[in-house]
């Protein structure tokens, strides 16, 4: 499927980091575990070293098992796995047996997904997979060419897939100043989406600068430098288009 | 016989208490468990805020006169050595304060004078030559330990092998059960000693003469409490007749203790559920409302907080923050599988609000998922508010102890109130032991020889088999001298500072455990887990001794639910807990173990050179079973497995670790903070972990507080095993707290 999977056996993930106390991606509390290699290259990308795939670090299936089983006992508050990354989808056929394994061990999975990625490898691994969180960059695919280098018809797509099989999920959007936040945009995707019965809830993602050192670190040009944070307004703004669209937004 | 208990409300369920010493069967037949939530509670009374204001001042008088607001320099304190105090008397509904006037301390010269003159000193006070002339006739505490401590001793304590011993001070830690004194009154514990006495026949030897020595100057003590009573017109010879008596009497039992000890840590035990049937009863009857009910609370609480012993500087550094540890154990369930929760539990910590957060009392909530969730989500929420409690884990106590009336003495040492005692022990430094083992036998920093026959290593990397074999023939060394050093100072302290007050509300003949202690062991598991990962060279100087360690190749850490080194961890805990249980002790006492270092890991650090784990030397320790800061790399609850994975049985005195948080990773909103940290403490107890504080604040917010602390008077922060007010910790103290893993990840 990509060049990880020659480069690593079955038995393991190339993963980037493991996160035990993860709280932002999906219910509760989550082990996240961020994978390695990415499609998109985010303009804003807030881990920029996640994205190449020929990086980050073998780890055996068996070691993650084990730490979710340690873990299992904090998950009371609907809380569970959530694969993140990078884009966790391209590696969806080591991550099916490990999915499995953990599915009757009656935990709760979360795939956080740009849906630029599907086969019959991400197909098989949605059985296992409780919740989808699917970020939309943006509603626009031209604008959303420039924001990741892809156009934006495949993640539509999955939502589509998503919707049509009835697989639950949640819209995630990074409300970024001047670039993702123009109200005829954001009611272009709620106007988009209004319809669809399996999304849960919007999550506003507010954009944020914490990723900007690591650019700095690999050699890389960060092109949003002179972006501003949200302020209070703004984001108000978008929760409230929003809100008129979807049955609950959240704005973390 | 039947306790005549007179009052004009329904009588109490009668059981065993009736017949004996037994105030656990009176909580049991009595107690009023609540499962609701925290909407009853009450703000404070006028009369709470104005004491407390008055309260406020004097403490704020105190920290800007060097941390000590009077002395009197020429009372030696006992149990009625002082005139009566007052905050605002016609104000008070709980009466009694240390000496004469709101903070002012008293001299308890009998751990060691030469300590209390140079506390004076350093406050600009003279202490009293009537004072020192005593000991020109009268030995004291420390003066037994030095006489009888050989050079062995001496030299493992002076290199820093050994710190922290209670040889001139007092050693704390012993829980009087002083609801006994509101259950039954003066006159019936007498009675009941009188008694005990008699049935102490001959022949006689050394431990029954000890004991006959011991019940005779309880039973002293017992007559002394009248006496203090009398001064506050309280009538202390008989039981508690209502709520705000039964409050005002466990009070004075536990002032007489702190008038006549100044031990390191002397916990108040477990009253809150006891206190609760008296409150109870009242508010049944109409007698109180449930204002009233919470100003009694309240006021206790407020006189808990003003409890204070005079110490000299060289002590904050092992016990920084001028702590008195008056840990109280709220919640946790019986054998039964009942819970203990009462409407009390909440009074108590709805004090965290009404008098604003405070690190004392210690609060301790005894923790089971099985408690009810109004509680549970009330100790969160007073969690993220206030960063001022302790959380233990009561299944595990309940089942490795087998009891349920327990309380915790310090931070995290288990005692059955009333039944069992413990002698302290503070610690001794692992990370030390283990570069004895790399330097064969001798001390890092002066080249001392401190164990003999220990073999050179081979030139070159080190191999973690050979490493072993001398760090475990260095442990044992350390444990043999830290045992008899533990042995004479008990011997001594029950000799020239026997607790005679607190002694009156324990059975006769208790149960004791000695409660030795390590500090370093991340220290440890991290280097073993370099030497056996990694390749580690020592760096030697010219006299042979390892200086620093080239490090190669990757290796695991403690810290990230990582069993590669977590075991290691473990095993090394399991180890030195049996070799220390090796060797025999003082009144038999059990030997237990605890992983603790209240704020001595930054003077252990500067004591202890580089480790192979790549910590340069003179770097402060984590604290307690922390692992080491920035090498919990995988988050917070991966940290939190790994110190779950430390056996209790192997450190039954405790095994403490503090997390602490910014509140946007607990969550966006108070809600989801309150379930988050719920969740992470029902999963990290049911891991069999013990211990947790927690702490949920901004690093920003310490900075600010560094700068400007006035401002943050109140400021709390757990630390290992208790808390502090983060202003009255030294600079370094302050840069070591905030240099620790604040779990960040948003």
């Amino acid at each position: 499927m990509t060049s990880t999977q020659i480069i690593h056996g079955i038995d393991t993930l190339n993963i980037h980091s493991i996160e035990s106390f993860g709280i932002y991606d999906g219910p509760g509390i989550r082990m996240v575990v961020f994978l390695q290699g990415c499609t998109f290259s985010c303009l804003y990308c807030g881990n920029p070293d996640t994205m190449k795939c020929d990086q980050g670090k073998t780890y055996p299936i068996d070691n993650l098992f084990e730490e979710a089983t340690h873990m299992k006992s904090y998950f009371t508050n609907g809380g569970g796995i959530t694969f993140s990354g990078g884009e966790p989808c391209l590696q969806a056929k080591r991550l099916i047996p490990l999915m499995k394994r953990l599915k009757e061990e009656g935990f709760h999975i979360c795939l956080d997904t740009n849906g630029n990625v599907f086969n019959h490898y991400v197909e098989e691994m949605l059985q296992y997979v409780d919740l989808v969180l699917l970020d939309v960059k943006h509603i626009d695919s031209a604008q959303h060419q420039y924001i990741t280098g892809r156009p934006n018809e495949k993640t539509l797509a999955f939502a589509k897939y998503l919707e049509d099989h009835h697989r639950p999920f949640w819209l995630r959007y990074v409300l970024v100043p001047g670039l993702t936040d123009a109200p005829a945009d954001l009611h272009h995707l709620g106007q988009h989406f209004c319809d669809y019965q399996q999304i849960e809830k919007l999550e506003i993602q507010p954009y944020h600068t914490l990723g900007v050192h690591k650019w700095e670190i690999l050699g890389l040009d960060y092109q949003l430098k002179d972006t501003p944070k949200n302020s209070p307004e703004q984001i108000e703004v978008a929760r409230d288009i929003f809100e008129s669209y979807f049955k609950e937004v959240v704005v973390n | 016989m039947i306790t005549d208990i007179e009052n004009d409300v329904e009588p109490f369920v009668a059981g065993n208490w009736n017949e004996t010493i037994d105030v656990r069967d009176f909580v049991m037949k009595n107690i009023t468990p609540y499962d609701g939530d925290a909407d009853f509670l009450c703000p404070p009374t006028e009369d709470t805020d104005l004491l407390f204001d008055i309260c406020k001042t004097a403490v704020k008088e105190e920290l800007a006169n060097d941390g000590v607001r009077a002395i009197d320099a020429s009372t030696i304190s006992r149990i009625n050595s002082h005139a009566a105090g007052y905050i605002s008397e016609p104000h008070e509904k709980i009466v009694g304060l240390q000496t004469d006037q709101l903070l002012k301390r008293a001299i308890k010269p009998f751990g060691g004078p030469r300590v209390v003159e140079k506390a004076c000193n350093e406050h600009g006070v003279a202490l009293d030559p009537k004072v020192k002339e005593v000991f020109n006739y009268v030995k004291s505490h420390n003066d037994g330990v030095f006489a009888a401590y050989n050079d062995e001793i001496r030299k493992f304590r002076s290199l820093g092998f050994l710190t922290g011993l209670p040889d001139n001070y007092a050693r704390g830690r012993i829980i009087g059960d002083y609801r006994r004194l509101a259950l039954y009154g003066v006159d019936r514990l007498i009675e009941q000693k009188i008694i005990d006495l008699a049935g102490i026949n001959g022949p006689y030897d050394d431990y029954k003469i000890r004991l006959r020595e011991e019940v005779n100057d309880q039973i002293i003590a017992l007559k002394e409490i009248i006496a203090l009573g009398e001064t506050y017109g309280l009538d202390l010879k008989r039981p508690a007749k209502n709520a705000q008596e039964a409050v005002q009497w466990v009070y004075m039992a536990y002032l007489a203790a702190v008038k006549e000890q100044d031990g390191a840590a002397m916990s108040l035990g477990n009253v809150s559920s006891f206190l609760d049937i008296y409150i109870e009863r009242d508010l049944k009857a109409g007698i109180i409302t449930e204002s009233e009910a919470q100003e009694l609370i309240d006021q206790l609480v407020m006189k808990l907080r003003m409890v204070r012993h005079l110490r000299m500087e060289a002590y904050n550094e092992i016990f920084a923050g001028d702590p008195t540890w008056v840990t109280e154990a709220i919640g946790g369930m019986t054998l039964e599988g009942q819970h203990k929760v009462t409407k009390t539990s909440f009074r108590f910590l709805q004090t965290l609000y009404n008098l604003g957060p405070s690190p004392e009392p210690n609060l301790t909530v005894l923790w089971s998922p099985k408690l009810p969730e109004g509680f549970k989500k009330f100790c969160a929420k007073v969690s993220v508010d206030t960063s001022s409690i302790q959380y233990e884990n009561d299944d595990l106590m309940r089942a490795t102890r087998c009891a349920d009336d327990y309380g915790i003495a310090c931070c995290v040492s288990y005692q059955e109130i009333g039944k069992h005692i413990q002698f302290f022990g503070a610690r001794c430094n692992l990370a030390k032991a283990l570069l004895l083992a790399i330097n064969g036998g001798k001390c890092e920093n002066t080249g001392t020889i401190v164990v003999e026959n220990l073999p050179a290593l081979d030139d070159g990397v080190l191999d973690f088999e050979d490493v072993m074999i001398n760090f475990k023939y260095a442990m044992k060394e350390v444990a043999r001298v830290y045992v008899d050093a533990m042995n004479i100072i008990h011997y001594m302290h029950d000799r020239y500072y026997y607790e005679r007050a607190q002694m009156a509300f324990i059975d006769t003949d208790p149960r004791v455990n000695v409660a030795y202690g390590i500090a370093g062991l991340s220290i440890v598991a991290d280097s073993l887990s370099a030497i056996k990962h990694a390749k580690v060279t020592p760096i030697r100087n010219e006299d042979g001794l390892a200086v620093d360690f080239k490090i190669e190749g990757e290796f695991p850490c403690y810290g990230n639910d990582d069993n590669r080194v977590d075991f290691i961890a473990r095993d090394i805990t399991s180890i030195f807990n049996q070799q220390l249980a090796e060797y025999p002790t003082y009144k038999n006492a059990e030997p237990t173990m605890s992983i603790l270092t209240i704020t001595s890991n930054v003077s252990y650090g500067k004591k202890t050179g580089a480790t192979p784990d790549g910590r340069e030397k003179g770097v402060a320790f984590a604290p307690g079973a922390n692992p080491m800061h920035g090498r919990d790399t995988h988050g917070a609850i991966a940290s939190l497995n790994s110190v779950a994975k430390l056996n209790y049985e192997d450190a039954q005195d405790g095994i403490s670790n503090t997390l602490t948080m910014i509140p946007k990773t607990l969550g966006n909103d108070e809600k989801t903070r309150v379930n988050n940290l719920t969740a992470i403490m029902d999963g990290y107890f049911s891991r069999g972990a013990h211990h947790l504080n927690v702490n949920v604040l901004d690093r920003e917010l310490l900075f600010e507080a560094m700068e400007h602390p006035e401002k943050y008077p109140q400021l709390t922060i757990r630390v290992s095993g208790y808390a502090v007010n983060f202003v009255r910790l030294t600079r370094d103290q302050q840069l070591e707290v905030i240099s620790r893993s604040f779990f960040d990840q948003v």
